[in-house]
């Protein structure tokens, strides 16, 4: 064999390595995020998959393995009836946040000028800075039928009876809304900043009005902004306890409530588990759905 | 130091911060039970720096406590905890026989405690016994009944127990969220014996709370519905009782609670040794104290919520009584129920039924 043969051979050996080196490091980096997952989500999840094929039985003790739970649950209208309440309440949420937040981070991100960018974004987050109880409690304080705004409404006698404005779903709705705002506006605003401003000109040397250029450049180029908005809203929304707990005064529970009952009353930790698996595959179903417009990256 | 030095020594830091972060839950309770320490699960009655103190400065012995509010809670903290972690445990009394029948309690000698100056009623030992072993004391009660703002309705109508069914009351009316005392409630406004609710009992049970929950402003939670009735936003609370006004004397002089004729519910806690416990002595001599006229005076009037001292020689100033209640006490405790003892099966069967009606169904 000639040197010239070997010597390419000998090079490509030495690249290989480095390659593999390079790969086995780029793991090593990965570890610590895999760890995490398999650790805090995927043997959480397994756990409570197993725990949800063990219904208790009528001594309260955790039963052979079944789908009894899944049953169980499906064939109690109540806590379908939670299920379906947690779907339309996150769904009123998504899309009257989305429909609040856009024109607002719209607002920021091309109609103020730069210098008072920051100064709207630190206005935006502030009520992120409050406890998220508290927050819930001080919209008891206005809503409550002695609350401020029913106090207004007597006084300039537009009412005669206070309006049931506290403790039903729209209360807790409002709630969300007022938190989920901000997450959509930032999100949103942080997809508006990154669109090239060219396309805009671009589009209006060609003639397109202002409101057909918004149409067909601005809105298709940040859906990803609005569709991460809307799906960390789904997250959060969904799985939340406080906020139909303090405002929603119990008219039509949601299902994370149920799954509360379920734990501090009776340490059902099966039916918990079933419920939980159940939101957590709505979440699913909603990730994959909206999985095109999800583009992190773009953030 | 080089960087990639630097940066294993940083990652070496940071795993044994880690570990050590991870093991400090452990080594807490470890730690404390070799300085003479005693673990108690509670009720946040009992975490009142003013009822402790004197315990701790007069045994040489730290109170560590975590708070629970339910024996499903206290099932869920002994699952993550190892035998002896916990020494006593504040609880529902109707409780008993489900944590004795599952070896969790130690037996005790009533010799021990002062039975002499509790009521029968209380000490009943129904529900302080299981298999013919006393396995909890007594040591503080209420009622879950009807607080109500008597400068908006008055004590009068709220002495019968269909007032919050008054079309009246409309969206003045509050619920508290805690089935089982509410269901009970709902039984004995149907005039059913609420300590013996059956199967053929429920749909008339079921019937009766939707419509009190059609009557109502709201059904919440401790906070929501306390604060609902002290905004004046509500004037009623079905389940509530002294635990919701007596600590709001002061300031709310007009809020105040009744036990209808026709009668009430009652809660009662209880005070028992995990039968794992390695400091049993001490735990004894805690419950002691917790059932001392001293101690029963400091818990009854707790900064989280007052309550009838079990013990009847419990030191407490006339003022103090009188927010109390004191002397109405025997009748009270004549016309009111304890907790539904009850199979973990019809506990369920409660549950869904208190959730159809909050659905609607």
């Amino acid at each position: 064999m000639s040197d010239e043969a070997i010597a390419p051979s000998a090079g490509s050996e030495v690249e290989s390595r480095a390659q593999v080196k390079a790969r086995l490091a780029g793991l090593a980096f990965t570890l610590p995020a895999v760890g995490w997952i398999l650790l805090f989500f995927a043997a959480p999840l397994a756990i409570m998959a197993a725990y949800s094929l063990m219904p208790l039985d009528s001594e309260g003790k955790p039963g052979p393995l079944s789908l009894a739970g899944y049953r169980a649950f499906f064939a109690e209208s109540a806590y379908t009836a939670a299920l379906w309440n947690s779907a339309v309440t996150t769904a009123v949420v998504v899309v009257v946040s989305t429909l609040l937040a856009y024109p607002f981070a719209y607002g920021i991100a091309n109609i103020l000028p730069r210098r008072w960018q920051r100064l709207a974004l630190a206005m935006a987050i502030l009520p992120f800075w409050t406890s998220y109880v508290v927050r819930s409690y001080a919209w008891l304080l206005a809503l409550s039928p002695v609350g401020v705004i029913n106090n207004l409404l007597l006084a300039l006698h537009i009412v005669e009876h206070p309006l049931r404005l506290a403790y039903n779903p729209q209360a807790t709705e409002l709630g969300f809304v007022h938190f989920f705002i901000m997450l959509n506006a930032l999100t949103i605003y942080a997809n508006l900043v990154q669109i090239n401003p060219h396309y805009a000109l671009a589009a209006r040397d060609l003639g397109a009005s202002a409101w057909r250029c918004f149409l067909a450049v601005t809105l298709p180029l940040s859906i990803p902004g609005v569709a991460v908005g809307a799906f960390l809203t789904i997250v959060l929304c969904i799985g939340d306890f406080v906020t139909p707990q303090i405002l929603g005064g119990f008219r039509g529970l949601l299902l994370p409530q149920v799954v509360m009952m379920q734990i501090q009353r009776q340490l059902n930790l099966p039916m918990a588990s079933v419920m939980s698996l159940v939101l957590t595959l709505v979440v699913a179903i909603a990730y994959l759905g909206m999985q095109r417009w999800l583009r992190m990256a773009r953030l | 130091m080089e960087p990639r030095s630097l940066a294993r020594n940083l990652a070496l830091r940071l795993t044994i911060a880690g570990l050590m972060g991870a093991a400090l839950p452990l080594g807490v309770v470890s730690g404390a039970q070799a300085q003479g320490s005693l673990n108690v699960l509670t009720w946040c009655d009992h975490e009142d720096p003013t009822l402790l103190q004197p315990f701790e400065a007069a045994n040489g012995v730290k109170i560590n406590y975590k708070d629970i509010s339910s024996t499903a809670q206290i099932l869920a903290v002994l699952g993550q905890s190892k035998p002896g972690d916990w020494d006593v445990v504040v609880m529902d009394q109707t409780d008993t026989g489900r944590l004795a029948k599952m070896g969790l309690l130690a037996p005790l000698d009533a010799k021990d405690y002062p039975f002499a100056d509790i009521p029968a009623e209380i000490a009943n030992p129904k529900l302080s016994s299981f298999e013919g072993k006393l396995y909890t004391v007594p040591e503080k009660f209420g009622y879950n009944t009807v607080a109500f703002d008597k400068t908006a309705v008055s004590e009068g109508a709220m002495s019968d127990i269909q007032a919050p069914w008054d079309p009246k009351y409309k969206d003045r009316v509050a619920v508290y969220d805690y089935y089982v005392p509410e269901i009970q409630y709902v039984a004995l406004a149907l005039g059913k014996d609420p300590t013996a609710i059956s199967d053929a009992d429920l749909p008339a049970i079921k019937e009766k709370l939707a419509a009190l929950k059609a009557n109502a402003a709201m059904v919440g939670d401790v906070t929501p519905v306390q604060q609902a009735l002290a905004t004046g936003a509500v004037d009623i609370l079905v389940g509530g009782g002294e635990w919701v006004t007596a600590g709001m004397a002061k300031d709310k002089p007009n809020l105040d609670y009744i036990i209808p004729k026709q009668g009430g519910i009652r809660w009662q806690q209880g005070l028992g040794v995990f039968a794992g416990s390695n400091n049993k002595s001490m735990a004894t001599k805690f419950i002691q104290y917790i059932l001392s006229p001293e101690g029963q005076g400091k818990l009854a009037t707790s900064s989280c919520y007052w309550g009838m001292p079990a013990n009847n020689k419990a030191v407490l100033t006339p003022e103090q009584k009188k927010i109390l209640r004191w002397d109405d006490q025997p009748g009270y405790i004549k016309v009111s129920y304890p907790y539904l003892q009850m199979t973990p099966e019809m506990d369920q069967k409660l549950q869904a039924l208190w959730a159809q009606v909050m659905q609607g169904k």
